[in-house]
């Protein structure tokens, strides 16, 4: 039940990132995801096993709750961008997108749970729904931080996936994304800032002046 | 390493300047005139190796080692070759793939020698010498192959011993192609008419002479004993193919042996006398055409 | 096995020292080589631990990738192939330092020492690895590692050309071998090899297919050599050594490996090979007459070599697929003593060459001359090279040869009339091959260390130092103990042709008709050769004793004052070859003949493209790059509509495989 709730959670918060022009509030969104997303793992696994994820959950929380928003309210303060102004995609548009991706997901969910995975539907329709939601976030906004962000979910979704269906993973690998994630964010949040410095603005659309 | 095999291998050592000597006889003879000794060549070696040595400034080791190593490696080839019908000392299994390539040692340490000098003349000589024995190389092979196969031994002395009545009545018309074959080779491996002319002044239409221009003294007596010795290996082999017979005896088979040198060098005599030097540019064409007769020995073989 | 494990732990530890130190390369360059020698030390003894007679050894440790564990394997064959890397590997390196000298600004000497060791390790792991996941990643660091060496000069137009033809060329053989690894894989549930075996017939056929051009990729063989002629030449010459003399034996390895594992050969198998063996060993050193570079001439000379390895390889599969457990044998054991033979006296021709473009800075042949009075040392290493390489007694290239060709002999014996055909066409093909190898390093040795000197470098060159002049004294030596050893050689070679042949070691060339007995009588023959130049040597020294030996000009048919420039060049001496090949070759000749009585200038000269490279794959790249042209819309620079394309074809797979569950 209480898992439950933490998926319909997550689930609200992909559809407010859909639709939300506010960059500050989509970190912050994106930040409070990471920061349960990290405490999912109590809730999912088996309790004998409780040093490794508690160490993973702290680590995650810590990084998707604190280092990402912080490196990413940084980036932002230097670019002077606010809101995600002309998004390829209306606000309005990506919402009714995002309920037709969630009907997707939970079709997908479906065919999936049958092959026997023995997890709920729910789960594995937010964990695809939140990699769509990442995807489409990527595509549809031309601000190099929400590309970021939306990446940042796809990555969660990822996660998520990883958690529920993949029973043993190896700690190794998880630790691998993570390190991954954080370099990715890293590198993004130096770039964002090398571009605006470069081009006055951080519209990722405007790079094909860059093609040869 | 018998003993027989031994003094034969000395009886050849001694014999083989005399090669040289019958053909120059039997052109003599064609063309009407008196002609040098038979021992003439002899002479020539005793009278080269009592002098002393010239060396181009030019020329490096390369050039002193080119008469020594050819000379080296004929005489090993010599010790693979038969005796007529009676075994060479050092004969083994497959020595027939080492007797190739021994005179293409030889071959390419007189190129080196040649390309030594730093004379225009001798590169020439030089480069078409590896050209035409490119050619020859595989023609002798697929000779050797088809003998092999008729014989069913893959050395030397064993293949050509094993050449009977009855192998010459099986696959007769084979190995009168490989003869032929192998003729042409000879003729051309030994620098002899019509593919090259072992008495012309031209150095510009020379092959084997030319590389050996700047040689003198006892250098050059390895060169012109090494020449001889070629020119007898490679006809040994072509006279024991042709004795249709395995005379059991030790002295039948080495009269029969002799006698067919003889034969062979008065033959290429009478290829020298009545045959005129081919233009360059047609020795290739002859060559392949060696290849072809040993291509065709061998497909009858085959078949 | 441990042993290798921790050499190969050396090299990447000792490279990455040297990239560390890239802003000074004396550091970096001490740091690398005394890595590659330690490393080669530690490796050389399993080695030859396991050639002389130990058991084979595997190693397998769990890995978080699918497909396999991580299994290295050191056997027999392993064995045969990482002698020699680690052999020449160890002594270019000691030769790199010095020849590196003259680029010691910048730290491109320095981080080629990383590249150098990265590349050596791969080596090591492609042939140690017994998982194709393994094996494909270590085959990768090796292409990138030696693509960075190849472009080692990037400044240079040129370079930068070889290198890309390099990249694409070894990129489209990897693909192969990835898409025969996945099959083999999906018929084994597994990439280990361990796993890997009774195939249906298709599929191992498929297999072969791709592992010909996948491997032959690499191998070079024609007419996927393209790349080769273009790489090895651009690169600095102890890396040529390398990769002519070590890396593209990695393509052999990979085929003798496949065979190994893909079950009983089929006859076409043999065929192929034989075919591919002739036109590679043929054309290969058709087109090595025609150049006028002497590293290219090298790099050609390799295509042919591996020619030679093809027919060997074969006569064995055709020896093993018809019964002929003996011919199998020499096949294979000739095949495998060659890649060897080739390994010691390519890297010891690549590394003359070095000293020869050290000491005068060209590499073109007809610019160069007399270099023997001036450079000894290494005259007498490229001479000993180039009988060796012209297969020619009583060097180890004719022991190779000779293997094959007996092999090929005994089969043409007993084989009925169709079968022969393959082994005739091995003979005649080894013979035309044996010819034009040593009309080539005629012309190669010839024209570059004999006669006068045609410039100015030339005259007033030098050998170069101890560092470099050893590392091809070493390798001269080695070419002569396995031709006068040879009967030991070929006996280390047992272990690995029995792991080919199925059968055991014991009975290696030793049944009917036995090979090593015969060999006795071959090394019989070379001492006999050697034994008697020193006493012809000895006799014309005492008859010349006390006489009159003096100094003179070439008697140029009494042309008092000859020069340099009249002297032969290497093109006239490879004219006759040249024309003969024409229908190959397609040499373009550039000529202004004299005119008049007082003519002015003329000149002529020959150019000799690729014929491949120019006539094959530059029109299909052509035709490729102006259909890609068409597509140029896709490729708009959009970030977000490229991560669309992905997410669409995601999503779409996604659909479907889920509705078809």
């Amino acid at each position: 039940m209480l898992l439950d709730a933490v998926f319909v959670l997550l689930i609200l918060t992909n559809l407010i990132l859909l639709g939300s022009s506010l960059l500050s509030a989509s970190i912050r969104i994106v930040a409070v995801q990471g920061a349960v997303l990290g405490v999912l793992p109590f809730l999912a696994m088996a309790p004998d096993r409780l040093g490794r994820v508690l160490f993973l959950a702290v680590l995650t929380v810590a990084l998707k709750g604190g280092v990402f928003p912080w490196l990413l309210n940084r980036a932002l303060r230097e670019v002077h961008v606010r809101r995600e102004v002309a998004p390829l995609v209306g606000y309005s548009v990506s919402l009714a997108l995002g309920i037709g991706l969630l009907a997707l997901a939970f079709w997908l969910g479906g065919r999936i749970r049958d092959i026997g995975l023995g997890v709920s539907v729910l789960s594995l329709s937010t964990a695809l729904f939140m990699m769509f939601t990442g995807l489409f976030l990527v595509i549809s906004r031309q601000k190099a931080l929400s590309q970021v962000l939306g990446f940042l979910v796809l990555e969660n979704g990822i996660y998520a996936f990883g958690l529920l269906v993949v029973v043993n993973i190896h700690w190794l690998i998880e630790l691998g994304v993570l390190l991954d994630v954080f370099v990715a964010v890293f590198i993004m949040g130096v770039a964002i800032d090398q571009i605006s410095r470069a081009f006055d603005h951080m519209d990722v659309d405007q790079m094909n002046h860059l093609k040869g | 390493m018998n003993v027989v095999a031994c003094v034969q291998t000395v009886l050849v050592l001694l014999l083989a300047p005399l090669l040289p000597g019958v053909i120059n006889r039997t052109k003599a003879f064609f063309a009407g005139r008196q002609g040098p000794p038979v021992l003439q060549l002899y002479f020539d070696l005793w009278k080269l190796a009592q002098k002393g040595a010239v060396y181009s400034r030019t020329t490096t080791w390369v050039f002193r080692a080119g008469p020594i190593v050819g000379l080296a490696a004929v005489l090993v080839a010599l010790f693979l070759t038969p005796f007529g019908k009676s075994a060479a000392p050092l004969a083994f299994g497959g020595d027939l793939i080492l007797f190739a390539y021994l005179l293409g040692l030889m071959r390419f340490m007189t190129v080196m020698a040649a390309l030594d000098t730093g004379s225009s003349f001798e590169g020439m000589g030089a480069s078409r010498e590896a050209f035409f024995s490119m050619l020859a190389e595989p023609a002798f092979l697929i000779g050797l192959v088809a003998v092999a196969r008729v014989t069913g031994s893959l050395s030397l002395s064993g293949m050509l011993a094993n050449v009977s009545a009855e192998t010459w009545l099986r696959v007769g018309p084979a190995l009168v192609l490989i003869a032929a074959a192998w003729m042409v080779i000879l003729l051309a491996e030994n620098s002899r008419i019509p593919v090259d002319d072992p008495n012309t002044h031209l150095e510009l239409t020379m092959i084997h002479e030319v590389m050996v221009l700047d040689h003198g003294g006892p250098d050059f007596a390895a060169i012109l004993y090494g020449a001889a010795l070629k020119l007898w290996v490679m006809g040994a082999l072509l006279v024991s193919l042709l004795i249709p017979v395995h005379p059991g005896v030790l002295w039948k088979n080495g009269l029969m042996f002799l006698g067919g040198m003889f034969l062979l060098a008065v033959g290429i005599g009478v290829v020298e006398s009545i045959m005129a030097r081919l233009r360059l540019a047609r020795v290739p064409q002859l060559l392949m055409g060696a290849m072809a007769l040993a291509a065709l020995a061998m497909m009858l073989v085959l078949k | 096995m441990t042993l290798l494990v921790v050499a190969c732990g050396l090299l990447l530890l000792t490279g990455l020292g040297a990239l560390l130190l890239q802003r000074r390369p004396r550091g970096a360059a001490v740091f690398g080589v005394s890595g590659t020698v330690a490393a080669a030390m530690l490796g050389l003894y399993p080695c030859l631990r396991v050639l002389l007679g130990g058991s084979a050894e595997l190693m397998c440790l769990p890995w978080p990738v699918p497909g396999g564990a991580f299994a290295v394997g050191l056997d027999a064959v392993s064995a045969v192939f990482l002698i020699p890397v680690l052999f020449v590997a160890a002594l270019s390196a000691i030769y790199g330092v010095e020849y590196l000298q003259p680029f010691r600004e910048g730290p491109a000497a320095g981080r080629s020492w990383f590249y150098y060791n990265v590349l050596v390790a791969s080596m090591v792991m492609v042939l140690l690895a017994r998982n194709g996941l393994l094996f494909l990643m270590a085959w990768e660091c090796m292409s990138l590692a030696s693509f960075f060496l190849v472009m080692y000069e990037s400044e240079k137009p040129g370079v930068r050309e070889a290198g890309w033809v390099y990249l694409v060329a070894t990129h489209l053989g990897t693909a192969c071998l990835v898409a025969m690894f996945v099959l083999l894989g999906r018929e084994a549930g597994s990439l280990d090899f361990g796993r890997i075996g009774a195939l249906p017939p298709a599929v191992a056929a498929a297999a072969f297919c791709l592992a010909i051009i996948g491997f032959g990729t690499k191998a070079g063989f024609v007419p996927l050599h393209v790349w080769l002629p273009e790489a090895h030449p651009a690169a600095p010459s102890h890396v040529s050594a390398l990769l002519s003399g070590v890396m593209i034996k990695t393509g052999i390895y990979g085929l003798v490996r496949m065979l190994m594992l893909l079950g009983p050969p089929r006859t076409e198998w043999g065929w192929v090979l034989i075919g591919i063996g002739l036109t590679s060993g043929i054309l290969g050193v058709a087109y090595a007459l025609a150049q006028h570079d002497l590293k290219r001439l090298l790099a050609y000379h390799s295509v042919e070599n591996i020619g030679i390895i093809a027919l060997g390889l074969g006569v064995g599969v055709l020896g093993l697929s018809t019964g002929h457990p003996l011919i199998a044998q020499l096949g294979f054991g000739g095949a495998l003593l060659h890649v060897v033979n080739h390994a010691l006296f390519k890297s010891l021709l690549f590394l003359g060459a070095g000293a020869v473009v050290h000491a005068t800075g060209t590499r073109d042949i007809d610019h160069l001359g007399g270099l023997a009075k001036v450079m000894p040392w290494t005259a007498a290493a490229f001479f000993v090279g180039a009988v060796a390489i012209s297969g020619l007694p009583p060097l180890n290239g004719f022991v190779s040869e000779f293997l094959v060709y007996y092999g090929s002999f005994l089969s043409c014996l007993e084989s009925g009339a169709r079968a022969a055909l393959p082994f005739i066409g091995a003979i005649v093909g080894l013979a035309l091959i044996g010819g034009l190898a040593s009309a080539c390093f005629a012309k190669a040795f010839g024209i570059v260390f004999l006669g006068e000197p045609r410039t100015e470098q030339g005259r007033s060159a030098h050998d170069p130092g101890w560092t470099m002049r050893l590392p091809m004294l070493i390798l001269a030596m080695a070419c002569g103990a396995i031709g006068l050893g040879a009967p030991w050689a070929v006996r280390a070679m047992r272990p690995a042709v029995a792991l080919l042949t199925h059968e055991p070691t014991a009975i290696i060339f030793t049944g009917t008709g036995n090979v090593l007995d015969l060999l006795g009588g071959l090394t019989e023959c070379f001492w006999a050769l050697v034994g008697l130049v020193g006493i012809l040597g000895l006799g014309r020294w005492v008859l010349l004793r006390g006489r009159v030996v003096r100094q003179g000009l070439t008697w140029d048919c009494g042309y008092a004052v000859p020069s340099p420039r009249m002297q032969y060049t290497a093109s006239s001496f490879a004219q006759w070859f040249v024309d003969w090949f024409r229908w190959a070759l397609r040499t373009e000749h550039h000529r202004s003949l004299p005119q008049g009585v007082f003519s002015g200038t003329a000149f002529m000269n020959t150019e000799t493209e690729d014929g491949f490279h120019e006539g094959l794959f530059r029109p299909v790249f052509e035709r490729a790059r102006w259909a890609f042209s068409k597509l140029r819309w896709i490729q708009h620079g959009q970030l977000q509509l490229y991560v669309l394309y992905i997410a669409l074809t995601l999503v779409l797979l996604l659909i479907w495989y889920a509705s078809h569950l």
